[in-house]
């Protein structure tokens, strides 16, 4: 019996089974690219299986760098400690009174001005548990999916700025591509100017120097500097208008003489995401 | 059976370690890739079918949870699982060497893919920078990795080819 069993299994080649599924394998990318179905039930049943084991690890592993971290600094703390700590000592009563009642102006400060920058958004906490095992794009999983109402097309925001945008999802968890990925475009404007252009992220500039790229901005007056915070678009068809980016880096004119190009350095922490708020809103294109 | 079973929690073990723990321990944002030292290590141990298999799923793992299109990365790991099969004739467990240079080829073969069809053909000229920025450093990092990792998969491979000895025998009987 088995070995009958053998025999009928060695009947298909395994040439032939490559074929075949290189078959699957470019018959699915068609579908995604022309009529972006992407897994259907394979996500479901990813999700069920993978999700917890990633936030379960990341959990410990988020645990084991901080401890490893503590241990590397712990030496050169310690020096320094002793140095210090007479300065520490003196400074401390001063310190303490404006520091407390500064800390406390500014939170003020920045929940008000968070505030008035997203007055409407309804938003869903939710913690990133997995990053892109490759090191080409910039792209994350969160622990919230289409069972708590996240759609495709969903901004993600962190903090003070804007990470990127949901670009699937399955019923636990959804994938985001950050704005620092290769392949990701925003339509961003100037928000002092109001002159609208494109970003885009760029993984060399991003791992060089921390910056992603802008093009097709429009300034004739060289009215735009170095430090205006650029935001969002009502122009884009994706994100929802005024949420922060970051800030201009660098300005360059091209050799049209037209339109200019440049850097910005964005606000939002990539190295350290934890925490992101997503957007439940999608954009209206008025279709 | 068995193999199936074990094979899954190798897979799972190390995907779920790539996207998380190693991304905390990422040197200038480079991180190992864990899937394809499975995927090439089980190509030349067991052949070009079990290779073949295991890219597919490994692929279509980080296709599901990462990729920008369903079954470009499915594609890209099976054919590597597959053309390791080859080299399972000239395979000898002991020796390391082998299983260094066709793991670091793999790795190299799978990221010039990757820039070749998702950063050249979006005019991402700088070959220069991204060979020694991203495709150098991760090679070196998944090297240094296979040496630790290489030792288990064949252990657990070993393990499993007794196993499956025992039962044929006791089948034959």
């Amino acid at each position: 019996m088995r070995t009958f069993r053998n025999i009928k299994k060695k009947q298909i080649e395994s040439r032939h089974m490559l074929f075949i599924l290189s078959a699957v394998c470019v018959l699915a990318i068609f579908f995604s690219l022309v009529f972006n179905i992407n897994g259907g039930p394979l996500k479901t049943i990813a999700g069920y299986v993978f999700v917890p084991m990633q936030q379960g690890i990341n959990n410990t592993g988020a645990w084991i760098f901080d401890k490893a971290n503590d241990f590397r600094t712990l030496s050169d703390v310690l020096k320094e400690n002793e140095e210090l700590q007479a300065q520490v000592d003196e400074l401390q009563k001063l310190l303490t009174d404006s520091k407390l009642s500064q800390y406390e102006l500014e939170n003020l400060r920045e929940l008000l001005a968070l505030d008035e920058k997203y007055p409407s958004y309804e938003k869903v906490a939710a913690s990133v548990i997995a990053k892109d095992s490759g090191n080409w794009f910039s792209t994350f999983t969160i622990n919230r999916g289409s069972e708590d109402g996240i759609e495709a097309g969903m901004n993600v925001i962190a903090g003070s700025g804007l990470v990127g945008i949901v670009t699937d999802v399955g019923p636990n968890y959804a994938k985001v591509r950050s704005i620092i990925d290769d392949s990701s475009n925003v339509s961003a404007m100037i928000a002092t100017t109001g002159d609208n252009f494109n970003v885009s992220g760029n993984l060399q500039s991003m791992n060089e120097s921390m910056v992603i790229s802008f093009s097709g901005l429009k300034d004739e007056d060289d009215q735009v500097k170095v430090g205006d915070p650029v935001v969002t678009s009502y122009v884009s068809d994706q994100y929802q208008q005024g949420i922060l980016i970051g800030y201009i880096s660098s300005i360059e004119k091209n050799s049209n003489n037209l339109t200019k190009t440049g850097t910005i350095t964005p606000v939002v922490d990539f190295e350290h995401l934890e925490d992101v708020l997503v957007i439940t809103k999608l954009k209206e294109t008025g279709e | 059976m068995l193999r199936k079973i074990v094979l899954f929690i190798i897979i799972s073990i190390c995907f779920v370690l790539q996207t998380t723990t190693f991304q905390f321990f990422s040197f200038a944002n480079i991180s190992p890739n864990l899937l394809i030292i499975v995927v090439s290590a089980f190509g030349f141990m067991r052949g070009k079918r079990e290779g073949m298999y295991i890219g597919f799923f490994c692929g279509l793992l980080m296709d599901i949870f990462f990729g920008h299109y369903l079954g470009v990365y499915a594609l890209l790991y099976m054919y590597v699982g597959y053309i390791n099969g080859f080299f399972q004739k000239r395979f000898y467990p002991e020796d390391i060497k082998l299983p260094l240079v066709l793991i670091g080829g793999s790795d190299l073969l799978v990221n010039l893919f990757i820039y070749i069809f998702m950063f050249l053909f979006r005019s991402r000229f700088d070959f220069g920078y991204y060979l020694l920025a991203i495709i150098i450093p991760e090679l070196v990092y998944t090297m240094v990795i296979t040496i630790f990792l290489y030792f288990i998969l064949l252990k657990v491979n070993q393990k499993l080819e007794a196993y499956e000895k025992r039962r044929s025998i006791k089948f034959d009987l």
